[in-house]
């Protein structure tokens, strides 16, 4: 059984020279067959191996991981969680995570440090106040929360904010999503790991898929490093590794994977209390809990599988950064880092069955795919249990390439973080 | 900072260079007989290998559409091509 966190667990622990703390999750050997297996170990794979289990009482499940769970863009990424898209059906989709990660840390009784200060996406200028107006008109027909800032309200957000009379892109106002935010990107996959472990579901860790049990052609499992596992149905939830699995199982896909780079400096006194982007410079940035200055943009230019990041577009960011916050010039960076993201034409994600009866598909997340985990876990798993799509995936289907209905949130939101 | 070859220009930076798609990638032929899943798998469908990788590129600052040959995971580039010799060959 698992121990329960609290506060009080915490002093105990204090007490007891921290003595009393066991592992979160068991380490797994995988058995020769389960009801299910979920290919992925990060945030969308361990949501849905817990709601498997949770919302559907599957719990023979296994989880497989080819490194370490959070290893990939759930433990690379800037951690920003919102919900401010354009279409009814990514309002659904987005809205549906942010609200289950609004009661996460009680549902997984681990503290996902959500912190719900405010996302803000600047205008700047009178047309692109026009668009703002337009998009906060959109996300309130959609029952999301939205707010037009003019400029005075963006000097109170932001007083660090370049509002000089000859700033490159003067401020006109902005977009706020009060309910977007930050959460702590690592507890998000450690939480899922553990409350899924805590059903029964075993967490594979170290055990790549190299292929797929093919048989009268329908997916009965996997072929891995450890051996074959067969399944009744499997799931796949790998990102920027999408097509590489694709091409195993005979189908291709339309996506691209990319370098998606972040960095972050020292920290320093809290002095910035909302996520900004600036669709201008292309940069965003927020503060962690730690005081570090966390920062982020657009996607390298060459499409590619090196996890390193491109000179090019680092420089692109920072110097979007210093015409944002002309004083954080003085500030040093601390790190740098890429993960391989996944892009698909439309900047939204895939949810289905895919080519390959018996195996189905959760990836296309790109550059914007952490907010999103609890309604990817939901909705695969719903998937993977019934066979049948939930109302709010049905539109993330693949075969809107073929009928032709995209869901073009690219053009829509802007860049998608 | 990388350097791509461009088979009219010569060496230049990668910031001038942008991504078209995958080399081969014959357009479906006769309108009407290319059902939807084709023109879809035409339109939208990749390679994206990880890998050894075959692709076209556009140099921007010439214009000109041409075969680039790199690895996608090391990002060394093996031969850069006029389509036009391509086509001949
Ligand atoms: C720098 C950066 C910043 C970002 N910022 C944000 C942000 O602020 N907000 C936001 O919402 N999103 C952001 N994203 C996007 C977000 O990180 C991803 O969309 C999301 O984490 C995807 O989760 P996932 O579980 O699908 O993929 P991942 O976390 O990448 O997990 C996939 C897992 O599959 C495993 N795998 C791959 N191949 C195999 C195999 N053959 N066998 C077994 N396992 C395999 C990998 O090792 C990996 O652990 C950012 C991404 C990056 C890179
Ligand atoms: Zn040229």
């Amino acid at each position: 059984m698992m121990k329960k966190y609290s506060a009080l667990t915490l002093f105990k622990e204090g007490l007891n020279n921290q003595k009393g703390w066991v592992p979160a999750w068991r380490t797994a050997r995988p058995k020769s067959r389960y009801d299910v297996v979920v290919i992925g170990g990060g945030g969308h794979g361990l949501a849905t191996a817990y709601y498997l289990a949770k919302n559907h009482g599957i719990t023979n499940v296994a989880l497989i991981e080819k490194g370490w769970i959070g290893g990939g863009n759930t433990g690379r990424n800037t951690s920003i969680v919102r919900s401010n898209y354009f279409y009814p059906e990514s309002a659904q989709l987005y809205d549906l995570a942010l609200r289950l990660y609004e009661g996460l840390s009680k549902d997984l009784n681990y503290n996902i440090m959500l912190s719900q200060r405010g996302m803000l996406h600047l205008a700047h200028s009178p047309a692109e106040m026009e668009i703002a107006a337009r998009t906060v008109n959109a996300m309130q027909i959609n029952g999301i929360d939205a707010e037009l800032c003019d400029v005075e309200k963006v000097r109170s957000l932001v007083p660090d904010y370049n509002f000089s009379p000859n700033a490159r892109y003067p401020v006109y106002g902005g977009v706020l999503q009060p309910r977007g935010g930050n959460a702590r990107h690592d507890a998000v996959a450690w939480g899922y790991a553990r409350a899924a472990d805590n059903l029964g579901v075993d967490i594979i860790q170290n055990c790549e898929v190299q292929g797929f049990i093919i048989e009268n052609g329908v997916c009965h499992g996997v072929k891995t490093s450890l051996g074959d596992i067969r399944a009744d149905r499997t799931g796949m939830a790998v990102a920027g590794h999408s097509s590489v699995l694709g091409a195993m199982a005979g189908f291709r896909l339309p996506i691209n994977s990319y370098a998606l780079q972040a960095c972050v400096s020292e920290p320093v006194k809290p002095s910035l209390d909302c996520v900004i982007l600036s669709p201008a410079t292309g940069t965003y940035v927020s503060q962690s809990d730690k005081g570090e200055m966390i920062i982020g943009g657009g996607l390298d230019r060459i499409s590619s599988y090196g996890q390193r990041g491109n000179l090019p577009m680092l420089e692109t960011v920072i110097a979007g950064l210093m015409e944002m916050f002309p004083s954080y010039r003085q500030l040093k960076l601390m790190r740098q880092w890429a993960g391989i993201v996944d892009v698909v034409p439309d900047s939204s994600p895939i949810i289905g069955e895919s080519p390959l009866p018996g195996l189905f598909l959760n990836c296309g997340w790109g550059t914007g795919g952490f907010k999103a985990i609890p309604a990817g876990g939901t909705l695969l798993a719903h998937l993977l249990a019934t066979g049948k799509h939930h109302d709010i995936s049905r539109p993330f289907d693949l075969d809107r390439f073929t009928r032709g209905r995209m869901i073009d949130e690219g053009g829509a939101s802007g860049i998608a973080h | 900072m990388q350097i791509f070859t461009c088979p009219f220009c010569g060496p230049r930076s990668e910031t001038e260079f942008h991504f078209v798609g995958d080399f081969p990638k014959p357009r479906p032929d006769g309108m009407a007989k290319v059902s939807a899943e084709m023109w879809s798998d035409y339109l939208h469908n990749q390679n994206n290998p990880k890998g050894a990788a075959s692709e076209l590129w556009m140099h921007m600052a010439c214009h000109e559409i041409f075969r680039m040959d790199r690895h996608t995971v090391t990002h060394e580039v093996t031969g850069s091509y006029a389509l036009s010799s391509e086509a001949q060959s």
